[in-house]
């Protein structure tokens, strides 16, 4: 019977991912954790890419992970996982399953560099090949645990270590990777979720458990540490990106594209981009077309999207 | 009833795959070893395997998978070469740190650039460090049974290394060989069940595999990493010694080809033996005595072994199939010669690099180096210390 959505029951569910591990004050990671690893009765094994949630919750000899957890490297958490799945197969067929027989989903955990970047090879192969595994993004906008260089997923417009806001060059000048379509291509369940609808995020990860098959959910992150917001702030700021349309809920089901939430006032782009310090420099005089480009390339995309709804 | 076949050694590999029927193949195409993978795939395909059989879509993502199924407590093979093998450098070293047997077998060609696919040995030869088992073999047959004693000495629980078996690209992975092909049922039961100590799979017992270790256990674990391979070489020889006895044929760390009464002697691993015990014949019937050493197993590398075989010699010559530009010598030949060092009397010693890029070594060639040996041994002047076998320079 599957797991219902609510918050008094899911608080009764033991923890999976424990305290104890060193993510920053603030981190939106062991949010979209909770809430993923309770999403499913069947026993989950852990893929992990290296990156923030690897590096904070595995420092010898402790663990923050109560279920089997693995990490080999960077690039490859999608072929790491089709490897322990291809395993599960075969020992499963053979009756070689250590304790005896039973459903196991194996759920894969990367950041943005080790998604957008460094692992989309590894990850489209394993989409591409069908194993029965669940890809998790957790997208915090740039390569955070080496200390905030940008990725292909760091907006347009953001200063990061390595496209700094210069006095010549005004930050990171190229849009964001849209990875989640990209993974759609791969006729795969795709979804897009934020921590700070959670609801929406619970329901989204037990989908992609169940199916049979490949699926992929990328989750926005809040990072204060990167985007240079106070910790506290961090769960509002993923809401505002929702409601300002900047990072749209979405799912793609057999081809077929859903929103999931239709903000219902509209909110500006410039309350997502304000109160980030790594978009100050857009606030400066003569850097406001950065701020108009933004925009409308906001409303253009969201645009789209709903055109491809419609399809 | 062993079998009498005609194989090349892609096919020969293929067949003791076949008959080991692993829990998973992860592996991807790469001149010479393709056929290796074509030959699981279509085994697969008319259900003469039931191995999980899984086609990434890079060589990196391949020892990746097998790296994810081996934590998982299944038995692994892959295959690949060359840029293949160069591409999967880092997770080689995550492989064996994390003590995963796997099994890779190699059909060793010249690494790029100029880009070349034919035999040369720089593609192992740069994964020497990486803490993997090194298996090299002569022929098809070698090729074969290397393969099946690898899983025993891979997964033996106090070794937990992964080894790779190299046979040279085309001159042994696609030319056909006269060779036994043992009985499925007596290879599977030479190869066991693997019996891992950990799963991570194993959802009642959780496991953390991979975490990180800062300065305070890195080195401890590393170190521990190292028991596995110095464990090796008595599982080699265990393994090696109930091999014969289940199917007849020796093995041991290395080959000595009429070595008894020899002053000189030549040391080489791979399909050049075959070339070389010719030339030994040849020369042994005019009364020089000459002699070869074969390497089979070059990590762990036998160094006293071979040191008590040598170091009674005049003199001795290093055959490199490989470069390492830099160096004070070939690989092969810096490891021979730091081994001789614990030796008071010990044989002048000298490298050749030859063969890179499928470059022919002919007998002719291997008999010149003889000759230079015994003038070596004659005069007890060594020349050149390191030389170049059929090179226009």
């Amino acid at each position: 019977m599957a797991i219902r959505a609510r918050l008094k029951d899911l608080a009764t569910l033991d923890d999976k991912f424990v305290s104890g591990h060193g993510l920053c004050p603030g981190c939106g990671i062991p949010l979209m954790l909770r809430m993923v690893l309770r999403a499913t009765e069947h026993p989950i094994v852990a893929v992990n890419a290296t990156g923030c949630l690897e590096v904070c919750s595995s420092g010898f000899p402790y663990t923050a992970w109560k279920i089997p957890w693995m990490h080999s490297a960077f690039e490859n958490a999608g072929a790491t996982a089709a490897g322990i799945e291809a395993a599960y197969k075969a020992l499963k067929r053979r009756g070689k399953l250590p304790g005896g027989d039973k459903k196991i989903k194996i759920v894969a955990f990367g950041g943005d560099g080790g998604t957008y970047d460094i692992g989309l090879q590894s990850l489209s192969g394993a989409m591409e090949r069908g194993h029965d595994i669940v890809y998790i993004c957790y997208d915090n906008q740039s390569y955070a645990n080496t200390g905030g260089q940008r990725s292909g997923a760091t907006p347009y417009g953001a200063s990061a270590t390595t496209s700094p806001a210069g006095k010549k060059i005004p930050g990171k000048l190229q849009w964001r990777k849209n990875l989640t379509e990209i993974m759609a291509a791969h006729g795969i369940y795709a979804a897009q979720a934020s921590v700070s609808h959670w609801k929406d995020l619970f329901m989204k990860a037990q989908k992609a458990i169940e199916i049979d098959g490949p699926a992929f959910i990328n989750v926005l992150i809040p990072c204060p540490t990167e985007w240079k917001t106070k910790p506290e702030d961090g769960v509002q700021l993923a809401k505002i990106a929702v409601d300002s349309k900047v990072w749209p809920l979405y799912e793609v089901e057999n081809g077929k594209y859903k929103i999931n939430y239709y903000p219902k006032k509209e909110v500006d782009v410039v309350e997502w981009l304000k109160p980030q310090g790594r978009f100050a420099h857009m606030f400066r005089p003569g850097n406001e077309w950065m701020i108009e480009e933004y925009r409308k390339r906001v409303n253009e995309e969201w645009e789209r999207l709903v055109r491809l709804t419609k399809l | 009833m062993a079998e009498r076949r005609i194989l090349n050694g892609n096919a020969a590999i293929a067949e003791a795959i076949r008959q080991i029927n692993p829990d998973v193949v992860a592996a991807y195409p790469i001149t010479p070893s393709t056929a290796i993978v074509e030959y699981i795939a279509k085994f697969v395909a008319d259900g003469l395997m039931t191995t999980e059989f899984v086609t990434p879509e890079s060589e990196h993502s391949a020892m990746s998978m097998c790296i994810g199924s081996s934590a998982a407590g299944a038995r692994v093979f892959t295959a690949t070469a060359s840029q293949g093998l160069a591409l999967m450098f880092e997770m080689l070293y995550i492989a064996s740190s994390l003590r995963l047997p796997i099994v890779a077998g190699i059909a060793n060609r010249a690494l790029s650039a100029p880009i070349n696919i034919h035999g040369d040995h720089s593609d192992t030869m740069g994964a020497r460090d990486s803490g993997w088992i090194q298996i090299y073999s002569e022929n098809s047959q070698e090729a074969y049974d290397n393969v099946i004693q690898a899983f025993r000495i891979g997964e033996h629980r106090d070794v937990s290394t992964p080894v790779m078996v190299g046979m040279d690209g085309f001159i042994l992975s696609h030319a056909v060989q006269d060779m036994l092909v043992e009985e499925d049922d007596k290879v599977k039961a030479f190869v066991r069940e693997r019996n891992p100590l950990y799963s991570i799979l194993d959802v009642d017992n959780p496991i953390t595999v991979g975490p990180i270790d800062f300065t305070d256990y890195y080195f401890e674990h590393k170190r521990s990493q190292f028991v596995g391979m110095e464990n090796a070489p008595e599982v080699i020889l265990e393994v090696a010694e109930e091999f014969k006895k289940e199917f007849g044929r020796e093995y041991g760390f290395f080959e000595l080809y009429k070595m008894d009464d020899a002053e000189v002697a030549i040391v080489l691993l791979g399909s050049t033996a075959g070339t070389a015990k010719e030339v030994v014949d040849e020369l042994r019937e005019k009364g020089r005595k000459v002699g070869l050493v074969k390497i089979r197993v070059y990590r762990p590398f036998p160094a006293k072994e071979l040191a008590d075989v040598l170091s009674n010699l005049k003199a001795v010559a290093a055959l490199d199939r490989a470069a390492s530009p830099g160096a004070v010598g070939g690989p092969l030949f810096t490891d021979l010669r730091a081994s001789l060092y614990e030796y008071e009397k010990r044989p002048i010693i000298v490298d050749y690099i030859y063969g890179l890029g499928g470059r022919d070594i002919a007998p002719k060639h291997i008999a010149e180096v003889y000759e230079r040996l015994e003038k070596i041994a004659a005069t007890g002047e060594r020349g050149e210390l390191i030389g170049y076998i059929n090179l226009r320079e």
